[in-house]
């Protein structure tokens, strides 16, 4: 008779200590994957699941193996149909007689194809190492829908840290008060007399029977209250919560840039960095979310994002183009008592003569009033970082900015260099309070 | 025995329960043990679900290992071929160990479940428990609670050192696993306590005995110097027990800079790699074997009438899919199907056995028509592995029938050559050169220890014996060489010598790499 085990319950991630020793080791590389992904992919896409091929470097296991490309083998193949002693097979030009079937063993082992998946929660966290999120942050962008707890009503299992006392505890004097529990005080008389009696030195007759009665009534008193409890399980009540998700609307988030000939590579990625951190943001907060592209070089125009990122566009810069086409858009699209308009806007910081004065008048006196959020970020040289620091000087953009800075309080501006620099933007969004007042 | 058919049936339909299991399990057994004569360790049969499937697959199927990364990286690997529909999982997994534990899938239908239980729990199970490679080589009771240790000492000493100290020398000793085992003479079986004291003893008696004054002692002079020198290697190879051909039990035992508890990691390897070995040597006998057992047994219950048609229609469909073998030109072929090959050759011993032809007479003369097919198949799978067992049953007849070629392939030219196929002055050189192809030992780089100058540079040097012309793949061998100097910790060098002609054909060292 053998010895039957049934597993199937037994913990399923044995091997998960293992796949987590193969990520740390191969960190680097899955970040660099990772990160080509993320530019090339949707901004929408950033969070979902990837696929990535097994990387080769870090994860290699060397060994002695011979080498396919030298000496003198003899396969053994079934099947021969048409080939007799001294026939001669040309060989596969590709590789030492890889494919083919000449060479039988050795194919299908390649790994270069395979694709493993990474999930959302390991791509967001490759995605955020650089960013330097602090850990709150990264917490609130995981969630993808966030809950708030509320009381209601009752239940008669929780942990004990909800027990609800007062409804406990008049439950158990409702079944006490039922089952006829003898009372503290009952109690206390019956042994203050018992003690009185007793003490009588010379106890008369009824005294005595008197005595030995009441001695049997507080056996049974005893006897009862030790079999009702004070308070017995069946009378506790737990604050039973629910979680409710919180209520949830529709946002709209333009993305701005300027993509004349100065944005480069560079610029390009560390803005949709910026874009996709505001996107992961409003992804959590809202059902639903639009993504308008305005991109703008003397001229403004709404593109998808394949455009948006990924092609060049020559000629001067005039942003205000840009502000105005968003003006549009919203007054045709996303009534702004209906959405939750988000604004994002990356540039270099160069605009046409005179024209910055104009952003920043369109933007206090109109934008910023539909505006839930408007952040901006100056792409600058790593160098230039390093001189313009926090001042004030800058280019004629930033300073027109910075007049909107100080007197409308849901902007946010700065200038970046490293992608270390995109968080501090958002700062102010993520440190609200959690419920935000969503307009309907 | 005229019992109706329906009262006999050991199950109806796919589902299963554990109370069917264990009725199926004693009627196979009735089969095993009294009709097949058959010796098998005591069982105990796990049901398990698919994930775990996949975790004993990445832990190169053990229940209990330590923990690595690479074995992380073959669990992503294996998930996704299994995600992406590429591969399906094994029905089941059988663990040389007393008592034998068989895995099987939760997902299995009831009829696979019989079929699963013979196949693993008693046809793998008598092949482990009889075959000589097993028996010598293995210690099936004592592997568990070994692993048991190994997974424990190893998380300690990542406790201790820290993860990538221990990561360091199993990514090392990894490398050399191939290497790490005793081909020819048995392991030395000593606890590591008496080891020790041994160690300590001897570390004593060197102490007391040193005499600084002998190093002041004037050379010898040049005529006697070379003589001196050789005398000199020759103590060497003689006290380090020279040429060695298990590395990493070499560096476990004489490595300079090792620390007591990464020789203990090296060991730990090392035990792993050697109770591996017979079973990469018995590929084809033991899936052979097993597949020849469920067969039986399944052909013998429809018989009795303890399983239904319907039943067996579903099992000879899944039997048929394990023993198919794709010609060398179909996109599915990848090799010669170890369950194909073994099963074809032992159902045609059974047949040398009842009914041998002529032919058969002049190869077999030994076996044919001896009748007692059960015992001839019992005797060969005790006493041989997968080539001396091709090298000894393979007959013309089945190389007819899977249609066999032997084809040559030199590296320099650009053709292959087919130099034999299925007739009469092919069928020894087809039997020769399959078998050759399951000799491990010709398949694996020789590589040996065969000189180490403790007092002098302290280099390590190695020989690759080279047969017929079979080099390193470079890349590989830079990247071992440098595993091999990590373990070491001085330069290692490796000479590839050509064994026919005794040339040297390469050199290189740890440095160059």
């Amino acid at each position: 008779m053998p010895n039957f085990i049934d597993r199937r319950l037994n913990p399923k991630d044995r091997s998960l200590g293992n796949r987590q020793r193969f990520f740390k080791r191969v960190r680097e590389e899955l970040k660099r994957t990772i990160r080509d992904q993320i530019k090339s992919d949707r901004i929408t896409d950033v969070d979902a699941t990837h696929g990535v091929p097994i990387p080769k470097r870090g994860a290699d296991e060397p060994s002695f193996h011979h080498s396919r490309a030298s000496g003198e083998r003899n396969y053994v193949l079934p099947g021969n149909e048409t080939f007799s002693p001294g026939d001669r097979l040309r060989k596969p030009e590709t590789g030492g007689g890889g494919g083919g079937g000449a060479a039988g063993p050795g194919r299908g082992e390649n790994t270069d194809d395979f694709l493993f998946v990474l999930s959302r929660e390991e791509v967001l966290d490759l995605f955020f190492e650089d960013l330097e999120l602090p850990d709150m942050v990264k917490l609130n962008l995981r969630e993808t829908v966030s809950y708030k707890s509320h009381r209601v009503g009752f239940s008669t299992v929780g942990t004990p840290c909800n027990i609800n006392v007062g409804r406990t505890m008049r439950n158990s004097f409702g079944r006490r008060m039922a089952l006829r529990r003898p009372s503290e005080r009952e109690f206390q008389a019956l042994t203050e007399e018992i003690a009185t009696l007793e003490r009588e030195e010379e106890p008369s007759l009824q005294q005595r029977r008197r005595l030995s009665h009441l001695r049997d009534e507080l056996a049974v008193v005893e006897r009862r209250r030790l079999r009702i409890a004070y308070v017995d399980p069946v009378d506790v009540r737990f604050n039973r919560f629910e979680r409710q998700p919180l209520p949830n609307a529709s946002a709209v988030m333009f993305c701005l840039m300027d993509v004349s000939a100065s944005m480069g590579e560079r610029e390009k990625d560390l803005a949709k960095r910026f874009f996709v951190l505001l996107h992961l943001f409003l992804k959590r907060r809202y059902e639903r979310i639009d993504i308008v592209f305005i991109r703008h070089a003397d001229e403004a125009r709404e593109v998808d994002e394949e455009t948006f990122f990924f092609s060049k566009q020559s000629g001067g810069t005039v942003v205000s183009t840009a502000l105005e086409e968003m003006l549009r858009i919203i007054e045709d699209r996303y009534p702004s008592n209906l959405w939750n308009i988000y604004a994002a806007q990356a540039s270099d910081g160069d605009n046409a003569n005179g024209d910055s004065d104009r952003c920043a008048e369109l933007l206090r006196e109109k934008l910023m009033r539909l505006c839930q959020y408007y952040a901006y970020v100056e792409i600058i040289d790593e160098r230039e970082s390093e001189i313009f620091g926090s001042t004030d000087n800058g280019t004629s953009l930033w300073r027109a900015y910075r007049t909107v800075d100080s007197v409308v309080p849901n902007f946010q501006m700065t200038r970046v260099a490293r992608p270390a620099d995109i968080y501090p933007v958002f700062r102010k969004l993520f440190a609200r309070h959690q419920p935000v007042q969503l307009r309907r | 025995m005229a019992k109706r058919p329906v009262s006999s049936l050991l199950f109806d339909g796919s589902e299963w329960n554990f109370a069917t299991l264990s009725r199926v399990y004693d009627a196979i057994d009735a089969i095993a043990i009294d009709e097949m004569g058959l010796n098998v360790y005591p069982n105990q049969i796990e049901v398990i679900s698919s994930e775990q499937m996949l975790d004993a697959y990445s832990s190169v199927g053990m229940p209990l290992m330590y923990q690595h990364w690479s074995f992380g990286k073959r669990f992503v690997f294996e998930s996704q071929l299994y995600q992406k529909g590429y591969r399906g999982l094994a029905y089941e997994l059988v663990i040389n160990s007393n008592p034998c534990i068989t895995y099987l899938m939760e997902e299995n239908t009831m009829p696979m479940q019989a079929l699963v239980t013979a196949h693993a729990a008693f046809g793998h199970n008598h092949f482990f428990k009889n075959n000589y490679l097993f028996r010598q080589w293995t210690d099936a009771s004592g592997i568990l609670s070994y692993m048991d240790f190994a997974k424990k000492y190893i998380a300690k000493c990542e406790e201790r050192h820290g993860l990538n100290a221990v990561e360091q020398v199993l990514d090392s000793a990894h490398a050399l696993q191939d290497h790490g085992v005793f081909h020819y003479r048995r392991p030395p079986r000593l606890s590591s306590a008496k080891e020790m004291e041994r160690a300590r003893e001897r570390l004593e008696y060197e102490e007391q005995t040193y005499s600084d004054l002998w190093r002041t002692l004037p050379m010898a002079g040049g005529s006697s110097g070379t003589e001196e020198a050789e005398r000199e290697a020759l103590e060497r190879t003689k006290v380090l027990n020279l040429p060695e051909e298990n590395l990493l039990y070499f560096l476990e035992k004489h490595s300079l800079i090792l620390e007591p508890w990464q020789r203990e990691i090296l060991r730990i390897v090392r035990v792993v790699a050697q109770y591996f070995y017979p079973q990469i040597q018995t590929k084809v006998m033991n899936e052979g074997c097993a597949t020849f057992v469920h067969y039986s047994i399944i052909n013998r219950l429809f018989d009795q009438g303890q399983i239904s048609e319907g039943a067996m229609l579903e099992l000879l469909s899944s039997h048929a899919n394990v023993v198919f073998q794709p010609s060398f030109d179909d996109t599915r072929f990848s090799g010669i199907n170890p369950y194909a090959l073994g099963f074809a050759m032992m159902q045609d011993i059974k047949r040398i056995c009842t009914e041998p032809t002529q032919e058969d007479r002049d190869w077999f003369p030994g076996i044919s028509g001896n009748g007692n097919w059960m015992g001839t198949l019992i005797d060969a799978w005790e006493n041989h592995r997968d080539e001396s067992f091709i090298l000894q049953y393979l007959s013309p007849a089945l190389i007819r029938k899977f249609r066999l070629f032997r084809l040559s392939d030199h590296a320099t030219n650009k053709f292959c050559e087919v130099t034999s196929i299925h007739n009469e002055q092919g069928y020894a050189a087809v039997r020769a050169a399959l078998a050759g192809n399951y000799d491990l030992a010709a398949n694996r780089p020789d590589i040996q220890v065969v000189d180490v100058d403790l007092l002098g540079d302290r280099q390590l040097r190695l020989k690759h014996v080279i047969k017929n012309g079979i080099l390193l793949e470079e890349n590989n061998r830079g990247a071992t060489l440098a595993h091999i100097s990590r373990l070491w910790g001085y330069e290692v060098s490796l000479a590839g010598i050509d064994v026919s002609t005794g040339k040297v054909l390469y050199e290189c060292s740890s440095t160059q790499a």
